[in-house]
């Protein structure tokens, strides 16, 4: 038989190399980091546009400052750092020096989720959806794979206000790289068809999901799965829709289940059609040291892990 | 401006601040007052302004870093055109524009502020902006002293420094009283001009209240090359006021109507002495 190579990239990487694609077309794009763009992959930016990199040092309160005063005077400013920083340390600097005053800062969090891996729960940002969520104005995206986080990223350039974007540590299959994809802020898609039961996944869970789906169909369930990379404004009308289809819904986040997709796709539903909903993520709980694999598996994220619950929530 | 006019101004600024704290109920009139004639100095003679046109692109940028002095600012606004000064009393009303806070969406307010330590870095932002594109625009932002025992305050001041941001300037209204009580006796940010000379800033110590001296430190604000200047303003809480003056009590409290016209008497006598010292 033989074997499909699937392409794998870390959507960090992919926000690395979409901002130097994007910075002679966007002449004000400037990108902000502290202390981590070797992480955070905006190195790939620094090396072409060393003029337009700005390294603040280990001090992300500042930054965000900083990048608002950049946007007040005609700056795009995308401001980097792990989630836990940028949405964590910096959420009332995020929240009163840019939200408020609805400034066209981009914030572009990387190493979220667990999948960080081996620096431990210190670092791994399982809150930062919730937090950004709150903000009135926000945007908030979670792409899946390379194709959307780069769409992703473009998307936020042409828009005018502040937005959150996630991305990943670890290297994920892609899974976006069709001729008729196309990215709107606000927009989910429905990636499978199905009638039993909706899996509405987000960031590295939609792969997770589509993996479940097909172990599902094997016995015969039929799983619908939304991939929604835009938490705020949410497509409330698409899970609506297929809720009212399949009658059931699964949420799949590598995020607390307190305030992230799951809580979104709860507050869509009991507005308009409630329906069953369980809600696939950290349970509460702060996640450990180890290999993102092994992590993503032992807390059910993987598609073995959501196929699983989707099962024991359907019998 | 003729220091006898900028000495008028400010009494003009002082009434709209106590008539916008008392119309409010609330407020923080302490720090405005030890403030306001840096406020009038800065929007009647420093700052490359337009009130016609707020906008401006190559406007001077100012920061009210240590936000909770909005009465200070709206004041001057109002009086130099932004808005107009009988607007001043519906501060903090409900549908009011006048925000308890500063709000971008206020005429004239360069960035919305209020939480103590975040309007230096937007300011420092700013001026990284104009150094970027080539662009001769100041940036100006007025801290509190209690204002410099957040964290945040020292991360900006070791960016601006190090970044040489010669186009920014750093106000420290130091009145030396903070909610508590005198700053030294809550958590001391002493010595306040040591510490921004060791993050890389060119400091100058003047009185809050000599306009000859205000005069002369922007001058030198100016003139200084390769680093940010740090203006450290010798004030008095509630100046002008004979009740508020040099009281923790009036850090945040508005006057009541008996108050209001013991205060507002206060601030026409001194119209008068002015009047006489022609």
């Amino acid at each position: 038989m033989e074997e499909k190579k699937v392409k794998k990239i870390a959507t960090r990487e992919s926000y690395g190399n979409a901002l130097k694609e994007l910075a002679e077309e966007f002449p004000d794009l400037v990108v902000l980091d502290a202390d981590l763009a070797a992480a955070t992959k905006t190195s790939i930016f620094k090396k072409a546009y060393p003029e337009r990199h700005i390294d603040c040092g280990i001090a992300e309160s500042n930054m965000v400052g900083v990048a608002a005063g950049l946007a007040t005077v005609g700056k795009i400013p995308f401001v980097s750092s792990f989630a836990m920083f940028a949405a964590g340390r910096a959420f009332e600097q995020v929240r009163n020096s840019v939200g408020y005053p609805h400034l066209n800062v981009k914030i572009g969090a990387t190493h979220a989720g667990i999948s960080v891996g081996e620096d431990g729960a210190s670092h791994q940002c399982n809150e930062d959806l919730a937090l950004m969520r709150t903000i009135p104005g926000m945007v908030v995206m979670c792409p899946s794979d390379d194709v959307e986080a780069r769409a992703a990223v473009r998307a936020a350039l042409e828009y005018k206000g502040p937005v959150y974007l996630r991305f990943g540590r670890a290297a994920v299959p892609v899974i976006n790289d069709r001729p008729d994809y196309h990215f709107e802020i606000g927009k989910g898609s429905v990636v499978r068809e199905g009638s039993d039961v909706t899996i509405v996944a987000t960031g590295i869970c939609v792969d997770s999901a589509l993996g479940a789906a097909a172990m599902l169909e094997a016995e015969g369930i039929s799983a619908e799965v939304i991939n929604i990379c835009t938490i705020k404004p949410l497509d409330e009308e698409l899970i609506v829709k297929s809720a009212k289809k399949t009658g059931r819904v699964v949420t799949a986040e590598e995020h607390s289940v307190i305030g992230g997709l799951g809580s979104a796709v709860c507050d869509a539903l009991c507005k308009s059609y409630p329906v069953p909903v369980c809600k696939i993520g950290m349970q509460d709980v702060f996640g450990e040291s180890g290999s993102a694999a092994a992590l993503i598996e032992k807390y059910g994220l993987d598609a073995k892990g959501v196929y699983q619950t989707v099962k024991g929530f359907l019998s | 401006m003729k220091n006898a006019e900028l000495q008028k101004m400010a009494n003009e600024v002082r009434k709209g601040i106590v008539t916008a704290v008392h119309g409010a109920k609330a407020g923080h009139p302490g720090g405005s007052l030890s403030a306001a004639d840096m406020f009038t100095f800065l929007y009647f003679e420093e700052m490359n302004i337009d009130p016609k046109n707020p906008q401006k692109e190559d406007r001077d940028r100012f920061v009210l870093s240590k936000g909770h002095t909005a009465p200070g600012l709206y004041s001057a606004l109002a009086n130099r055109g932004y808005f107009p000064v009988e607007d001043l009393p519906t501060l903090r009303h409900l549908g009011s524009y006048l925000q308890g806070h500063p709000c971008m969406h206020i005429p004239g307010v360069d960035m919305s502020s209020g939480s103590l330590g975040q309007g230096i870095s937007a300011a420092a932002g700013m001026a990284l902006g104009a150094k970027l594109d080539g662009k001769s625009f100041r940036v100006y932002t007025l801290l509190g002293d209690g204002e410099l025992e957040e964290g945040q305050v020292w991360e900006a001041a070791m960016f601006a420094g190090y970044r040489k941001l010669d186009n920014f300037c750093v106000i420290v209204d130091n009145n030396n009283l903070q909610i508590d009580g005198p700053i030294t006796e809550v958590c001391s940010p002493y010595p306040i001009d040591k510490k921004f000379e060791a993050f890389h800033f060119h400091v100058i110590s003047i009185d809050a209240h000599d306009f000859d001296q205000i005069r002369a430190a922007f001058a030198e604000a100016r003139a200084t090359k390769g680093m940010p200047t740090c203006i450290i303003m010798r004030s008095l809480k509630g100046k002008g006021v004979s009740f508020m003056e040099n009281s923790v009590d009036w850090h945040g409290k508005a006057p009541n109507d008996e108050e209001y016209a013991i205060a507002m008497a206060d601030l026409e006598k001194i119209d008068r002495q002015l009047e006489a010292a022609e």
